[in-house]
């Protein structure tokens, strides 16, 4: 008989100091995840500014990009949606039976990358700001 | 037999259709991302650079297929994680057709703004 993965109710925020680190992956999957579909609906709803014109959506963008709380947003978006990516693989590759058993040493290897990528862009992400 | 923890039911198309357009969203957001951050940048945008890549008709399709997969992805997510805290019944009827209609609005907007730099007039 294989081992069993039931560790109860994830959902049961309650119990978080119980929580290993599939159930930590699997709660910042969610959360990336709803940060990313929110932003989905807000980015289209700026990049429509391109249907009231060329001036109009160039100068909201452009006045966007120029405050510094917009880019520290911008570097949390790059944080969250390297972390669903990295993740992402990872379940891609569980649900195809792969590295199943180095699934938490793989989430925090999903952890350590996405903090050494979002260190790296913060330059570029901040540049022309101040 | 190891037992099952998932959002998705077992076997269903809604978790068959996630993972592809996962494995699809992966690389297309990386690019994204990477396209307009790293090769373009943030503060040098205009409408026209917008609208040099809309014209090309490769980048144009690449778009609306990351739209349409990603709202896919995106409100199934949603919609399979508040199964997953208990929705059930008519509340679910009415959060499943609420998520379908604001999928079309976006993928409807998203069209639209992507014709007005590619210069597409359907209506």
């Amino acid at each position: 008989m294989s081992q069993s993965y039931n560790r109860g109710l994830v959902e049961d925020f309650g119990r978080w100091r119980e929580f290993s680190a599939g159930m930590w992956a699997w709660i910042f999957h969610k959360f990336t995840g709803w940060v990313l579909v929110g932003y989905l609906f807000t980015h289209i709803a700026v990049l429509s500014t391109a249907l009231s014109g060329e001036i109009l959506y160039t100068e909201t963008i452009r006045a966007l990009e120029s405050l510094l709380i917009v880019r520290i947003l911008e570097v949390g978006l790059l944080a969250v949606a390297v972390f669903h990516i990295l993740n992402g693989l990872r379940l891609l590759l569980v649900d195809l039976g792969i590295g199943l058993e180095a699934q938490d040493k793989s989430f925090y290897a999903s952890l350590v990358l996405t903090g050494a990528i979002v260190v790296a862009s913060v330059p570029t992400f901040v540049a022309g700001v101040f | 037999m190891a037992e099952r923890y998932s959002s998705f039911r077992p076997g269903g198309r809604r978790w068959l259709w996630q993972r592809i357009t996962a494995a699809f969203l992966v690389i297309v957001l990386a690019f994204h991302f990477f396209l307009l951050h790293f090769v373009n940048h943030a503060d040098e945008v205009s409408f026209a650079m917008s609208q040099a890549r809309m014209t090309q008709w490769t980048y144009y399709s690449l778009m609306i297929l990351f739209l349409v997969t990603a709202t896919f992805h995106g409100v199934n997510g949603v919609y399979n994680a508040l199964i997953n805290q208990g929705l059930s019944g008519s509340r679910k009827t009415a959060v499943k057709w609420t998520l379908v209609l604001a999928s079309l609005v976006l993928i409807v907007q998203g069209i639209r703004t992507a014709n007005a730099w590619a210069g597409i007039q359907i209506i």
